[in-house]
């Protein structure tokens, strides 16, 4: 298991240095030279291109990151950038918008970390991985040829000069090579560590990125809340309420029947009932729209299962919670698996459904799997959209893993503490 | 006939008390809360319980939960439950125990009281009384599942009012057929459930139980 993660270390810190340092060297002389040549003008039409290579290297590094590290780098860039007009005018406000923003300037000093002190850092785990068996050649007789054409051969700090010497030098090796195995993972973490500082949003820039997403999902929720009364008093308006003054003006109109026309009365007051069942119907759908009862009830695990039990599929579900979330989380959460079961029922072609849900880490984790023909996208379908906004508010995310023929996959993912 | 009634809404509550009167029912006590409900429950041994499921002071399904817990003491112990909604999970939770003497209706079933009170004396009786709106649930799903599959149309219809607790007499009247008739359908939906001849009544309840489980479900 060690020998395997320090072996993986030192192919992906090699992987690093070669890439870091080719990469980092090419994108860093392209963006000075393209910058410099802005007073010339051909570099307003380079700039950017540069520049967004240069995001884009970087983006893969925090990628990287978080996926062979854990070490979890925000990315620092405003998206969209800012919009933008065509021409030449449009180019130079794309490039002053890029210049004027600090976390270009420390990409490129990110750059210059990552081509020096970054590579050396990422060869290490390879390099002391290697100086083993190194050791071991030297030791078996190679050491002959190279002293003899350099006089001393240097091997780390052992010079080779005869047999026993080598010895040591072999010995050294090893001792290097069960130091890496021990120090690999560690030194490749310490790579991506060295440049989170640089690579990561400033303080300032992380508290305008979060404001930036405040703004968004606050616009979200007032424009979803605001839509959904509204259509609550729609449904009371021509539905309940319809039917209440309906069966009020049978009721009037059986008050005057009643003693002139018994059977007509009669007929009445069974239109009367009918409208009351109705209109409890509607009430009750609608309050099952708003919050339904089970989730009250019961809270978010039996609420999941007792919408399993309503869907023409066969469900799975598989929910382990050790308490309650806070009731807006809990009908979110709710709400979204309703809507990715309902898009499985309607467009899917699944006949099978899988729901796993549980917390973990500081958040409520919800799987959704169907066995259908795929294809399902958050740009595509406006449900999926909705679920994607209402999460947000509680920043909250979704994504869909949904190749064509199959199977989709939405995961859920929403930051809550139980109780 | 002695019944316990819970429901938390004194119009509701007063409503009930009437309605049963009227049907010469003996009421032993009306309760408004959970708590209560538990201690009437073992204290007065009622016939039967008419039991809303949201009770004080949780507000959450605790008139379930009385029910239930007062059943595992009291095997068999009618129970009615009423609710403002009605949900297969509550359903397959009450008649999980297979001993019938459960009901599960929507409140507003007691707008047609002829039928509410012939509800109430069938689960005292110890049968079943399940809503319709829980039948129609299930009649909304796809049905690939091979014993109920089998069923032909005129068995499905004999089949939901059976699942709703009607006894063969209340089934011919309703499809305008003999009761002749009905029994034979039943016989033949027992036998395609594989449900054995052994005791008529229970294979009711059982054949309940098999059609909402048969739903093609896991929890």
């Amino acid at each position: 298991m060690r020998v395997r993660s320090a072996l993986l270390a030192g192919v992906r810190g090699l992987w690093l240095a070669v890439f870091g340092i080719v990469g980092s060297v090419v994108l860093f002389t392209l963006a000075v030279v393209s910058i410099s040549f802005m007073l010339l003008g051909i570099g307003v039409l380079t700039t950017p291109v540069v520049l967004g290579a240069v995001r884009a290297f970087a983006d893969l590094r925090r990628v990287q990151a978080a996926e062979w590290a854990g070490v979890r780098i925000p990315t620092p860039y405003r998206r969209p950038l800012p919009a933008r007009r065509g021409g030449v005018a449009g180019q130079v406000e794309l490039c002053s918008a890029l210049l004027k923003d600090k976390a270009t300037w420390r990409d490129l000093q990110w750059l210059l970390v990552d081509m020096t002190l970054g590579a050396v850092l990422a060869l290490l785990p390879a390099a002391m991985l290697l100086y083993a068996p190194w050791g071991v050649v030297v030791a078996s007789g190679v050491w002959k040829p190279l002293v003899r054409t350099d006089g001393t051969f240097w091997f780390l700090f052992v010079p080779v000069t005869g047999q026993d010497t080598a010895y040591l030098a072999a010995a050294a090796g090893v001792t290097l090579g069960v130091v890496g195995l021990f120090t690999g993972p560690a030194l490749l973490r310490a790579h991506f560590l060295l440049a989170e500082p640089l690579l990561r949003p400033t303080r300032e820039r992380e508290l305008a990125l979060r404001v930036d997403h405040l703004t968004e999902s606050r616009h979200d929720v007032v424009d979803d809340s605001a839509a959904a009364l509204r259509r609550i008093e729609r449904d009371l308006h021509d539905g309940a309420q319809a039917r209440l003054v309906a069966m009020g003006m049978s009721l009037g109109t059986i008050e005057a029947l009643v003693e002139k026309d018994p059977a007509q009365a009669k007929r009445l007051l069974a239109a009367a009932r009918a409208d009351s069942a109705e209109a409890l119907t509607e009430l009750r759908d609608l309050v099952r729209g708003i919050h339904p009862p089970v989730l009250a009830e019961r809270g978010l695990a039996d609420a999941v299962r007792a919408l399993a039990l309503r869907v023409p599929l066969s469900v799975e579900v598989d929910v382990e919670l050790a308490g309650r979330a806070a009731e807006p989380v809990e009908s979110a959460a709710y709400f979204a698996v309703s809507e990715v079961l309902t898009n499985a029922t309607k467009h899917s072609g699944a006949d099978r459904v899988w729901i796993d849900a549980h917390h973990a880490e500081g958040a409520l984790r919800i799987a959704v799997t169907d066995n259908g023909r795929g294809g399902a996208s958050v740009a595509a379908g406006t449900g999926l959209l909705g679920v994607e906004r209402r999460l947000g508010a509680f920043d909250g995310v979704l994504a869909v893993s949904s190749p064509a023929g199959g199977p989709t996959m939405v995961t859920m993912e929403i930051p809550c503490v139980l109780s | 006939m002695r019944v316990v009634i819970a429901e938390d809404l004194f119009l509701l509550r007063d409503g009930l008390v009437r309605l049963l009167e009227a049907y010469d029912f003996e009421i032993a006590a009306a309760v408004e809360s959970g708590p209560e409900l538990g201690r009437a429950l073992v204290e007065l041994k009622p016939d039967v319980a008419v039991v809303d499921v949201r009770l004080p002071p949780s507000f959450t399904d605790e008139g379930l939960q009385y029910a239930l817990a007062a059943r595992r003491r009291t095997p068999g112990l009618p129970v009615l439950v009423l609710s403002q909604h009605v949900e297969q999970l509550y359903a397959r939770e009450l008649l999980a125990d297979g001993s019938g003497g459960i009901g599960y209706l929507l409140k507003d079933r007691v707008f047609d009281a002829d039928q509410f009170v012939d509800a109430v004396r069938r689960v005292a009786a110890g049968g079943t009384a399940m809503d319709p709106q829980v039948i129609s649930q299930l009649l909304t799903r796809r049905s690939r599942d091979e014993p109920l599959g089998k069923l032909t149309p005129r068995e499905r219809e004999v089949m939901e009012l059976v699942a709703q607790g009607r006894s063969n007499a209340a089934i011919a009247t309703q499809l305008l057929v003999t009761e002749r008739a009905v029994a034979k359908h039943t016989s033949n939906i027992f036998a395609k459930l594989a449900l054995s001849p052994s005791d008529d009544d229970n294979r009711r309840v059982l054949a309940v139980l098999a059609y909402l489980d048969r739903g093609g479900l896991s929890c």
